[in-house]
């Protein structure tokens, strides 16, 4: 379903390239890993996906398909009728994705209003779905409140509705749960396995936390310097990792064992 | 909106409710001025030259036998109209072209700041001095050329505002939902710079009825006998001893209106300094 074949990045502010030839692909209903340092390039990745380049910026090069729309070389107003509808993006801050000044409720349907001619009511309606479908509790009363009323796992909840509402082919999710503390990540990351069950939604799952991962995806790529270094079913590159990265990576996952430290 | 709702609730936001309370009462007598005046201001009476403040001339009379009191409620009505269109041509201009030039930046951002830098470049009263030579006196030339005057300086308050934000978060996730520019600018961020923009207006407003009463010190704004604040204020000036209680009537009428808007501003930014604190 999505295909990056080949990708290339270099911002001109830089002498190294970001990104030096990726290629990666997402099937159907699969959830995705990406995993890697800061500065490995796997945010650079997701921003090409999600046609968030500062093209001007930088050069590139190569293919980003999402069901053979070419999404790298398309024009701005030819993206944003793919971003929100088949492409949802995930962020990591959620107190400072949301926008300080509208209800959470509005922006929950935001995605709706751009791209349906649903009216109002039948956008609260599904709006309200989507809120209930997080399980954020008494959707009802959260429509109508502002982002700095609600708690950090509360808004990456509504985020994630927001992202969801338009049940779109892929998510992308940039470290969502790295501002959260543990419990939170669980449930969040429960959730994200429950649309993906229930929705049928692909993701691409970012994060420098390889224990996250694990919990969420079946496939993981790992990148390091810009390049994919490992890729592979999950359980597979944990139990049996080739690269020296990834050997290090897995070495570093913090156990019980008490003989580790 | 919040904002000015958070501002009208805090009891102990005292600078915004007292401001309301002075512009409150003078927006009342301006009103009550278009409609209702106790004199017809122009009415001159020979029998009633320079007389004091008394019950039947609140304010006292000029040198005509004028009733000062039904001239300035007029007078106040032109001086506020005058202030409140600069501030709207000054903020919807300013803050359109701040936004482009902000948001979009390039070549946009070059030409619009250039062509605020040429503005700015003249002394305001000497840009709308030749502007009402190039357009004729009168209070909609002097409204519109002190408008046009008055738009750098919001386009730069909004310039700053806007690109603060261009690349904040939920303006990425807007623009990730596939939001228009024009959406992105109004719905997202122009609320999120109102803080900003708000106190700026009442500034504006202020700087306004000072501009206007200066141009029509100079006698660029209407035709005697009609007056605004200014033009009774110049008037005075000739029977500073004679009739004191005429000029300190208007001035205290310009000084009234700039204290209680100021105010407002004082309040409105204090409110928002509480609500980050």
């Amino acid at each position: 379903m999505l295909e990056i074949r080949n990708l290339h990045v270099k911002f001109h502010s830089r002498r190294r390239e970001a990104v030096s030839g990726v290629s990666l692909s997402i099937a159907d209903g699969e959830i995705l890993g990406l995993v890697g340092e800061s500065g490995s390039g796997k945010s650079v990745t997701a921003m090409s996906v999600a046609g968030l380049l500062p093209r001007k910026q930088c050069d590139y090069s190569g293919d980003v398909l999402l069901d053979g729309a070419d999404l790298l070389h398309a024009d701005r107003s030819a993206l944003r009728k793919i971003q929100g509808r088949e492409i949802g993006v995930v962020f990591q801050e959620p107190q400072s994705s949301l926008d300080p000044l509208m209800k959470v409720g509005r922006q929950v349907e935001e995605c709706l209003y751009l791209h349906t001619d649903l009216t109002k009511a039948e956008r609260r309606a599904r709006a309200l779905a989507a809120m209930t479908a997080v399980e954020l509790p008494e959707p009802e009363t959260l429509y109508d409140k502002y982002p700095h009323e609600l708690s950090g796992g509360m808004l990456q909840r509504a985020m994630i509705a927001a992202a969801a509402v338009t049940h779109p082919k892929l998510l992308l999710l940039d470290e969502p749960t790295t501002a959260l503390d543990v419990t939170i990540q669980a449930q969040i990351l429960e959730l994200l396995k429950k649309l993906n069950r229930e929705y049928g939604m692909s993701m691409l799952f970012i994060s420098h936390n390889l224990n996250v991962v694990r919990k969420l995806s079946s496939r993981v790529a790992v990148m390091q310097t810009g390049v994919i270094v490992e890729t592979g079913a999950t359980e597979e590159v944990y139990a049996n990792p080739q690269h020296p990265y990834t050997k290090k990576l897995v070495a570093a996952i913090p156990t019980r064992k008490r003989g580790n430290f | 909106m919040k904002t000015l709702k958070k501002a009208v609730l805090d009891h102990r936001n005292g600078c915004f409710l007292a401001g309301c309370i002075i512009t409150g009462i003078l927006l009342a007598l301006i009103l009550l001025g278009a409609v209702w005046t106790p004199y017809d201001p122009t009415a001159m009476s020979g029998s009633e030259k320079l007389m004091g403040p008394s019950f039947a001339h609140l304010f006292g009379t000029d040198n005509f036998g004028r009733d000062i009191f039904s001239r300035v409620l007029k007078g106040a009505g032109v001086t506020a109209l005058v202030a409140v269109g600069t501030v709207v041509i000054g903020a919807v201009c300013g803050t359109l072209i701040g936004a482009l030039t902000g948001y979009f930046g390039g070549a946009v951002d070059e030409l619009l700041m250039r062509f605020n830098d040429t503005i700015t470049a003249f002394p305001s009263i000497l840009l709308a001095l030749v502007c009402v030579t190039v357009f004729g006196s009168g209070k909609y030339q002097v409204l519109l050329v002190l408008g046009i005057v008055f738009i750098p300086s919001f386009a730069r308050i909004a310039r700053t505002a806007f690109s603060s934000l261009r690349d904040a978060s939920f303006v990425q996730s807007a623009r990730l939902m596939g939001a228009t520019p024009a959406r992105i600018l109004f719905v997202h961020i122009l609320p999120n710079t109102l803080h900003v923009l708000l106190p700026a207006v009442t500034i504006g407003f202020n700087n306004a009825v000072l501009a206007e009463a200066s141009m029509s010190f100079l006698g660029l704004c209407g035709q005697p006998p009609d007056a605004s604040l200014g033009a009774l204020l110049s008037e005075a000036q000739g029977m500073l001893a004679s009739a004191p209680w005429y000029a300190l009537c208007s001035g205290g009428v310009i000084v009234g209106l700039i204290f209680g808007v100021g105010l407002i501003g004082e309040g409105l930014q204090g409110g928002k300094g509480e609500r980050n604190a």
